[in-house]
């Protein structure tokens, strides 16, 4: 059995609940499949109180084993260095003196989430609780554990990145670790598990069609392609949001709103507003990063020119008014 | 007197300490404390008023939704915006469901598990509920985390994604709903249904909604054929006199939720013995016994102000004190349903009221209540007519979102400078339930619920402290935010 560790620090809750989402099979059917064995969730275990800190004192002196720390939210280090703005409850301890003891203790460190990798939401603004990531801070290596550490296993800490991230994300990622498969070379440079960093949200995305000639959408609810205008990154974001889906058959762009970027450090402050396209002589900035610039301008200002009137209608409504043509299967003679 | 520190609580959102004096088998005073500060009013400062969608939701990943109906609500009022009928629906359903979602994993995943422990084995129910709720193993488990994520599925309709959805707009959703996609929100919602009155209830919806007195419900409990969890748990109820345990003050708030066409679904109101008008200028934040430091000790969210101090001798929790006309105030949906006039609710509250029975019992009738509505809500959508109109020009000003989250009334004070954030204040519902202190000592609904619950010889965490705190299912990570 591969005993896993599941702790809250700062952050929202929120990865649990993704997590919780899990499906075909659900979570505790997959835990059981990969040989997971929930040593304690703050979420879902029995054990509370003087029971909970007995089984984390346990790992701490090395009684009970642990091969996978699963961390979610940021590390609070706040105020001056102190880690007083998150106590483990019960403990007397911050929970950033938490993690760097039981960090030692684990065969393998998860960051489940953009804050637990990155710092994220909650080191946004003026970053008034000093959060960080485990082992970044913001884009800067680093972080509570420091660039050089390794786990016995001679990996980093491996950020399942995403505000939230998709279950399927954490879960493979503990598979592949149960399995003892991964590798540091399946880790991108962010330390994101390559099979779903190497993704573009953009990929699968049902406005490509629109995208393709530059059909716009000009308000939130139309059909159009939100890159022109609602401020959508999916073209260099990292995830298989689009060819994955969410909550059955969901994403942010099917419901209707702009990839931010939540997979990479420092989503939390693009330096421009989330939902408008920050432009230039009336031309995004920020466009596809593996593209020449002059051929995207040439290559966009040739599709606009040529976009059907199917596209251009419905890219900016919020039904179909331009259904496709009907073509007869068999040409006539 | 014996002191004691419950902590870290779990099944419960978020980091929460409790301490305990205890004498005579009882607790004599409780003190709550929140021991997770993040500062999500000083995040916001300075920023765009529309990045709060973004933002707020991101305060708690299991209330999102209702942060950000409670942001685009600050910001529509702001404007004076509308929405259209569309809109508003699926700005319904999907509160709704993370609403139901909410009360259905707290009743399944959050409370019963607690009546599974060791220490009930000589219990007449006890076989019965380990093998159904035990954490993690029960046959309820294995049952209730594929319904909850089916359920969930109306999300990836709706809203994209949860949680964390940028779908819910001041002018209206971002998702137009097509017609394929609105019958499947049907069929998800008609799954669902057949779920609760298959497992949960053993009974139509419409039976429990319209259950209308305690000894209606008792009857039905004593007549009505089969087996359903709402049984076993009025079985337990009725053995460990829940009815007893955990009783808070006199005075219950609701904002009210689920507006259409200008009406509330869920009636908005402060109930007091008897029903009154909310007045949302009588509500202030105390932080006399917080860590936190302020230009008075007590302030109206309007003029609210954030600013963590650790040098406060008084204070003992990250929570302020939110008071109404300087009261403790409960909210939850033992209070919703009170303020709604729900019939078996009045009748709960004559007979005992707020306990830890009653809070789990108006949970599961407005899970009964709110899954019919959403059906016809979700008939009611109309595809080919607008979803969203317009998002306004932001101007400087104020604007106050106030709904209802699964866990009682959520509020938004936003003020906007120089098209920035100058000041956003939060009052969570657990800000409410489970404030500390005041300047009159006047201690939060949890720290008065908690007096006088038994405590057995040598239970270092009193089971019976455990069902009072978690029937008030709270969420610490909004708490204090």
């Amino acid at each position: 059995m591969i005993n896993l560790l599941w702790l809250q620090s700062g952050g929202c809750g929120g990865c649990t609940m993704s997590l919780l989402n899990a499906e075909s099979p659900d979570l505790f059917k997959t835990f059981e499949g990969a040989g997971i064995n929930l040593l304690w969730h703050p979420s879902i275990s029995e054990a509370t109180g003087s029971e909970a800190r007995e089984i984390i004192d346990a790992i701490d002196c090395g009684i009970i084993r642990l091969d996978i720390l699963c961390v979610e939210g940021s590390v609070i280090r706040g105020p001056n260095g102190t880690g007083a703005f998150h106590m483990l409850s019960g403990t007397g301890r911050s929970m950033m003196e938490w993690l760097e003891r039981l960090s030692l203790r684990a065969r393998y460190v998860v960051a489940v989430g953009s804050c637990a990798a990155y710092g994220g939401i909650t080191s946004g603004g003026s970053n008034p609780t000093d959060a960080c990531g485990l082992q970044f801070d913001g884009e800067q290596k680093g972080g509570l554990l420091g660039n050089t550490f390794r786990t016995d296993k001679q990996l980093p800490v491996i950020n399942v990145s995403g505000c939230p991230p998709h279950p399927n994300w954490v879960t493979e990622t503990l598979m592949s670790l149960a399995f003892a498969e991964m590798t540091p070379e399946q880790l991108d440079s962010l330390g994101r598990p390559r099979m779903f960093s190497d993704h573009l949200v953009h990929h699968g995305c049902p406005r490509n069609e629109f995208y393709e000639y530059k059909a716009s959408s000009q308000k939130p609810s139309d059909f159009g392609c939100m890159m022109e205008n609602m401020g959508c990154i999916g073209t260099q974001a990292h995830g298989d949001c689009n060819t994955r889906l969410w909550n059955g058959e969901g994403s942010c762009t099917r419901g209707g709103f702009a990839c931010i970027n939540c997979t990479a450090p420092e989503f939390e402050e693009p330096g421009h507003s989330f939902v408008q396209t920050p432009k230039l002589a009336g031309i995004p900035v920020g466009l596809p990063t593996d593209m020449p610039k002059a051929w995207f301008v040439a290559l966009s200002s040739l599709s606009k020119a040529a976009t059907p009137v199917r596209l251009r209608e419905n890219a900016v409504s919020d039904h179909i008014k331009v259904p496709p043509k009907i073509h007869p299967v068999k040409k006539k003679r | 007197m014996t002191r004691l520190v419950v902590g870290p609580f779990n099944r419960v959102e978020g980091d929460l300490e409790v301490k305990l004096d205890i004498e005579d088998q009882q607790v004599q005073s409780a003190w709550v404390n929140c021991t997770l500060y993040r500062g999500f009013e000083q995040i916001l400062k300075g920023k765009r008023p529309e990045d709060s969608l973004v933002y707020t939701p991101r305060i708690c990943g299991i209330c999102s939704v209702s942060q950000s109906v409670a942001a685009s609500r600050a910001l529509a009022d702001l404007q004076g915006l509308e929405m259209p009928v569309n809109g508003q629906r699926v700005t319904n359903l999907v509160l709704a469901n993370e609403n139901m979602a909410d009360h259905f994993s707290h009743f399944y995943l959050f409370f019963m598990p607690d009546f599974a422990r060791a220490l009930y084995k000589d219990r007449p129910w006890f076989e019965r509920v380990e093998r159904r709720f035990k954490a993690v193993t029960g046959t309820a488990t294995s049952q209730i985390i594929p319904a909850r994520v089916e359920f969930m599925h109306l999300m990836g309709t709706l809203a994209g994604k949860w949680p964390h959805t940028l779908t819910l707009q001041p002018g209206g959703v971002s998702k137009a709903v097509q017609s394929q996609e609105r019958l499947r929100v049907l069929a998800v919602l008609r799954g669902f249904r057949a779920f609760l009155e298959r497992v949960t209830f053993g009974d139509t919806l419409e039976a429990i909604a319209e259950l209308d007195s305690l000894d209606a419900l008792k009857r039905w409990a004593a007549t009505h054929q089969g087996d359903s969890d709402l049984k076993l748990f009025l079985e337990i109820s009725e053995d460990l006199a829940l009815d007893q345990l955990g009783q808070a003050g006199n005075l219950f708030m609701s904002y009210g939720n689920y507006p259409l066409e200008g009406e509330d679904f869920l009636k908005r109101g402060v109930w007091n013995g008897q029903l009154q008008a909310l007045d949302l200028s009588k509500i202030s934040e105390d932080i006399s016994h917080s860590w936190m430091s302020q230009s008075e000790t007590r302030l109206s969210p309007g003029v609210g102000e954030t600013q963590p101090d650790m040098s406060n001798k008084q204070g003992y929790s990250w929570c302020k004190a939110p008071r109404l006309d300087q009261q403790m105030v409960e909210v939850g949906a033992f209070s919703r349903q009170l303020i709604d006039g729900h019939p078996l609710a009045l009748s709960l509250y004559q007979d005992s009221r707020s306990n830890v029975r009653n809070r789990v019992l108006m949970r599961l009738l407005e899970l009964a209540r709110v899954t019919i509505v959403m059906e016809q809500w979700a008939r009611d959508i109309t595809p080919g007519e607008a979803f969203f109109l317009d998002n306004g020009r932001l101007e400087d000003g104020i604007g106050i979102g106030t709904i209802e989250a699964a866990r009682g009334s959520l509020g938004h004070w936003l003020s906007v400078k120089d098209g920035k954030i100058d000041n956003y204040q939060i009052v969570a519902p657990t800000t409410w339930n489970f404030s500390p202190r005041d300047a009159t000592e006047q201690p939060g609904a949890l720290e008065l619920a908690l007096q006088g619950t038994p405590v057995r010889d040598g239970e270092k965490d009193p089971v019976a402290v455990q069902h009072v705190v978690r029937s008030f299912d709270p969420c610490m990570v909004c708490t204090v935010h």
